[in-house]
């Protein structure tokens, strides 16, 4: 095969699986570069099929809830919402008003403790280890608060079908708000760093930039989206949980003095921010959340009876700390198990978005750009490169990109520009 | 910048550690002699941390009071409840992910989270470690 300026091209055999096989979703990323600049870029996504699904269509309801919650390690609560929200619906049962308001108060726990592990992730990628033992120390501090809350660090195994299994008692009160306040006294160190340092803003400013007009066309979601200006966030389109009497805006930069331009640092803006609408959106549950029960289906052998003798199918949707996600689940009377149970989880939805991001940028900027749609997946761990002047492929490992990364941000540094 | 750098350091250096210490200092060069060291009480080793209310510790299984219904069994996404001849549960450790559905369906409330946590094995159903083998 000839390529435009007649260098010869071969194809190449996409690998299956060897991408990091302790990584939740590996996939592949196949570049083509002019010299250092990228012209073209194509994920591959479906590296790893785990199976998840076809594990759970051979479970009851209630033994998915905790294989729910391992779908991610991040966004357990997430997958764990949307798979119960759904077969709630499939039941036509509703959860009870005060355990509407504690999956809100988890929910927003988690995208604090996911945008902070991000920002981590972030400095690292563009060579500056110490923010990431910074935030991850600051993120230390949500993580006990949930394994207070919930018993467990990460996998909560908080929700059943109708409600909560754990309440948020008066006793908790003052420890979540010592948590907030800790945050809100973190804030401007983590703005000071991402958003005003210099050498940051060298590397995160103009890259990676995904227009509204791309980002509306590629239906990206959550903060990849909004950081181009899309107005786009379950919690406000269609609520749940309790977040329809809370008050909330959508975080777009323009709100904040920013420009939307949809590059890594207009990411970073939305996620920050979003750590401030967290912290407000739990502060509202505390102080309106009503007594009562926290489930509505306390008995759970008749709620195990009332599962198997079910017909339905319904829908779960959530605005999670990476962007919408879907589950479906279909029961059957008579079957025990879960007749079909669909997962899109919101990384899905932003892979398409690395084409336009990636284009005219150098392969030292991938590993942040690729970072910067907060994938679910171990960024990449192998990129393959093809040379379109000479036709050679090179495969570069997570390592290389990230020296690659960090002697970039060194030379800027030098050049001190 | 520099007097911020100083300041951040004077306070790092006065501050308690955000990590919990490891058992020990340095890693023994023989595991086996250290564990022996420890019993004997020559060698001291840092405790384990506190565990938070509600933990999901390993599980106590009260064998008299179930009455063999077998929800348990079956809300168990893991496998870690096998119902046994005698109409009773056996509980693998090593298998479970202490979700706590056992816990909260049983109707004699025969099982119960205890604050126990150092438990490993080195098999999915490793025999030292079942409750009602
Ligand atoms: S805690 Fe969960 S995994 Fe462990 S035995 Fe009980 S139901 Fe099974
Ligand atoms: S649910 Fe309780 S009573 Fe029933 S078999 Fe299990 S432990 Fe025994």
């Amino acid at each position: 095969m000839n390529g435009e300026n007649g260098a010869e091209e071969t194809t190449y055999e996409v690998p299956i699986g060897p991408i990091h096989p302790a990584l939740k979703e590996p996939f592949l990323i196949k570049f083509r570069l002019d010299g250092e600049e990228i012209v073209d870029a194509e994920p591959h996504p479906g590296m790893n099929h785990r199976g998840i699904e076809f594990m759970g269509m051979h479970r009851n309801p209630m033994e998915v809830i905790p294989l729910s919650e391992r779908i991610c390690g991040i966004c357990s609560i997430v997958h764990q919402h949307m798979f119960t929200t759904a077969t709630e619906h499939a039941l036509q049962i509703e959860p009870t008003n005060r355990a509407r308001y504690i999956r809100t108060i988890m929910c927003e726990l988690e995208r604090i403790h996911s945008h902070i592990l991000w920002a981590g992730v972030a400095a690292h990628e563009i060579g500056f280890d110490t923010h990431l033992h910074l935030t991850w120390k600051i993120r230390e501090k949500v993580m006990d608060l949930l394994e207070y809350i919930a018993g467990n660090r990460v996998n909560y195994s908080m929700w059943t079908f109708g409600g909560v299994r754990r309440d948020i008692t008066e006793e908790m009160h003052p420890k979540i708000s010592e948590t907030l306040e800790y945050y809100e006294k973190t804030y401007d160190k983590l703005e000071n760093i991402f958003l005003k340092d210099p050498s940051i803003k060298m590397r995160t400013k103009d890259v990676g930039i995904l227009s509204k007009k791309k980002a509306l066309e590629l239906c990206g979601v959550g903060p990849t989206v909004r950081a181009s200006g899309v107005k786009k966030d379950v919690r406000i389109d269609q609520p749940y949980a309790a977040y329809g009497d809370i008050d909330i805006d959508y975080v777009i930069p323009s709100r904040y003095g920013f420009e939307d331009k949809g590059d890594v640092f207009s990411k970073t803006v939305v996620r920050l921010k979003e750590l401030l609408q967290s912290i407000d959106i739990i502060k509202q549950c505390v102080a309106q959340m009503p007594e009562g029960e926290i489930t509505s289906e306390p008995k759970k052998a008749a709620l195990f009876n009332k599962l198997e003798k079910k017909d339905g199918e319904g829908i779960g949707r959530i605005e999670a700390p990476r962007g919408e996600a879907i589950h479906y689940v279909r029961l059957s009377e008579g079957r025990e198990d879960i007749d079909n149970w669909k997962i899109r989880a919101s990384t899905y939805n932003n892979l398409p978005t690395y084409a336009p991001m990636f284009m005219g940028e150098q392969i030292a900027d991938i590993p942040i750009i690729a970072a910067s749609i907060d994938p679910c997946i171990g960024c990449m761990d192998r990129a393959e490169i093809v040379d379109i002047r000479s036709g050679e492929t090179e495969t570069y490992a997570r390592e290389e990109l990230h020296e690659l990364s960090v002697e970039k941000t060194k030379k800027l540094k030098e050049e001190g520009i | 910048m520099p007097t911020q750098t100083i300041y951040t350091l004077i306070k790092q250096l006065l501050k308690k550690k955000t990590t919990n210490p490891f058992p020990v200092k340095y890693t023994p060069d023989n595991m086996h002699d250290a564990q022996e060291l420890i019993e004997e009480g020559k060698l001291e080793i840092n405790p384990p941390v506190e565990v938070p209310p509600g933990f999901r510790g390993k599980l106590k299984y009260d064998k008299e009071s179930c009455i063999g219904c077998q929800l348990c069994v079956k809300v168990c996404p893991s496998e870690a409840l096998v119902f046994t001849e005698e109409r009773k549960v056996r509980h693998y450790v090593t298998r479970c992910t202490f979700c706590g559905q056992c816990v909260d369906i049983c109707p004699t409330d025969s099982f119960e989270f205890t604050d126990e946590f150092l438990m490993a094995g080195p098999e999915k159903l490793y025999d030292d470690l079942v409750l009602n083998p």
